[in-house]
């Protein structure tokens, strides 16, 4: 018998869905016996809600609204002043290389497709799951294993070698993010200086929660050749990183 | 503390590695024609794909007698840059050819990224059964696109 194409054998039931929403896929992986549509619909209209609400490409989204000074935080909804707040702190942690007006406009994006992500992975353990991956354009939000015995492998894209993997994390419960240089080219850019860094290709986190370790990646890849200490000094955060002429590094904390 | 391990690979990995192809460094294809890609069957089924360079789409008919040689298609998949649709042909639980039925870019960046990327994805369909990994990180459009019809085309044989 052999595996599916993108995935090792599922040994339970379980279901999967692909939601297109903020202008990228997500793909739902739940093996949880039992656990099924109703929950995923539910993730489903959670992602469709977090597009409504906090799009900066539709012109009455709150955020746009608020951007614009049509409304103040005090007018928006929780989800928009629990954004706001999370991301204050995270600018304070990384010393404002997360930053929601990166782009001279507000754009709490770096924090919220993460974060919609890990809530979305919330509502399908709210529904009885042990056991699903959650992947949104590339970020990961898994629970529990791949298995009742075996841990979740995730592969990291090369972008530098087409036809390799990079490397693999292997964890329960792992979040991870690619911040990088991707086909659609740089996308992050220094909120200090306005420029796109260039000493790396690729930057992937892992952690626990995904909001905070997909924020992380994108403060992590602004900071450039900083990167490295930065994530170091992060607490259950760590990192894998490419440079441009392929060399490889990884911080300390992951287990060999 | 938390129990992360990291894996270096460095190892040509499949299908899995086509979820990180960039445009450059693979010539572009400039037929039109969708490729596709084959295997020989299993030795106790005849070939049912034999074409493994581009060019026309081909999936083999249910093969009188065999009865176990399936041609199945994915959902269409629509992503911010294209729509993704795959046919693929399955004989048990082998993939034996894949195809594009469309294969559709919005856009001129989206159409090189589309022509260097499709051989390469058919071909590794087939060489990466036995991908080691659940997912991935970094993975980009196209590509996500062309799991996902490839999923919904196994899921309708049980290949899971």
């Amino acid at each position: 018998m052999s595996a599916p194409i993108t995935a090792l054998p599922s040994p339970t039931p379980g279901a999967r869905r692909v939601v297109h929403c903020m202008g990228t896929v997500f793909s739902f992986d739940v093996r949880t016996a039992g656990v099924g549509q109703a929950a995923l619909d539910e993730a489903e209209r959670w992602l469709h809600r977090v597009d409504e609400v906090f799009s900066t490409y539709r012109e009455h989204s709150e955020i746009s609204r608020l951007g614009r000074g049509e409304l103040t935080a005090a007018d928006c909804s929780d989800e928009v002043r629990h954004v706001l707040a999370e991301c204050a702190r995270l600018e304070v942690a990384t010393h404002g290389f997360f930053s929601i007006r990166a782009t001279g406009r507000l754009d709490p994006s770096g924090y919220v497709k993460g974060w919609a992500i890990e809530r979305a992975s919330d509502i399908l353990v709210a529904h009885g799951s042990t056991s699903h991956c959650v992947n949104g354009g590339g970020d990961v939000q898994s629970v529990g294993g791949a298995a009742a015995d075996r841990p979740w492998r995730i592969g990291i894209a090369d972008p530098l070698r087409p036809r390799t993997l990079a490397a693999i994390a292997v964890g329960r419960d792992l979040a991870v993010a690619t911040s990088g240089t991707a086909e659609r080219g740089a996308h992050v850019v220094n909120p200090h200086t306005g420029v796109a860094p260039t000493a790396l290709v690729s930057l992937t986190l892992a952690g626990s929660r995904l909001g905070r370790v997909d924020a992380m990646a994108t403060a992590a890849m602004a900071m450039g050749a900083d990167a490295r200490a930065f994530v170091e000094g992060l607490d259950g955060i760590e990192a894998f990183a490419i440079e441009p002429d392929g060399t490889t590094w990884s911080t300390s904390g992951w287990q060999r | 503390m938390k129990r992360i391990l990291l894996s270096i690979t460095g190892t040509v990995l499949g299908l899995v590695a086509l979820l990180s192809f960039k445009s450059h460094g693979h010539p572009l294809r400039t037929t039109g024609a969708l490729p596709s890609a084959g295997l020989p069957a299993a030795s106790s089924t005849a070939p049912t794909g034999t074409s493994s360079s581009p060019g026309v789409a081909t999936s083999a008919p249910p093969k009188p007698g065999a009865g176990t040689t399936k041609t199945l298609t994915g959902q269409a998949v629509e992503t911010r840059y294209g729509i993704v649709q795959i046919q693929v042909t399955v004989t048990g639980s082998k993939i034996n050819n894949v195809s594009f039925l469309q294969l559709t870019a919005f856009d001129d960046r989206s159409q090189q990224i589309n022509q260097a990327a499709a051989p390469l994805l058919l071909q590794e369909t087939l060489s990466a059964q036995n991908s080691q990994i659940d997912t991935v990180s970094g993975a980009t459009y196209t590509s996500e696109g062309y799991i996902q019809s490839l999923q919904s085309a196994l899921d309708q044989v049980g290949l899971k």
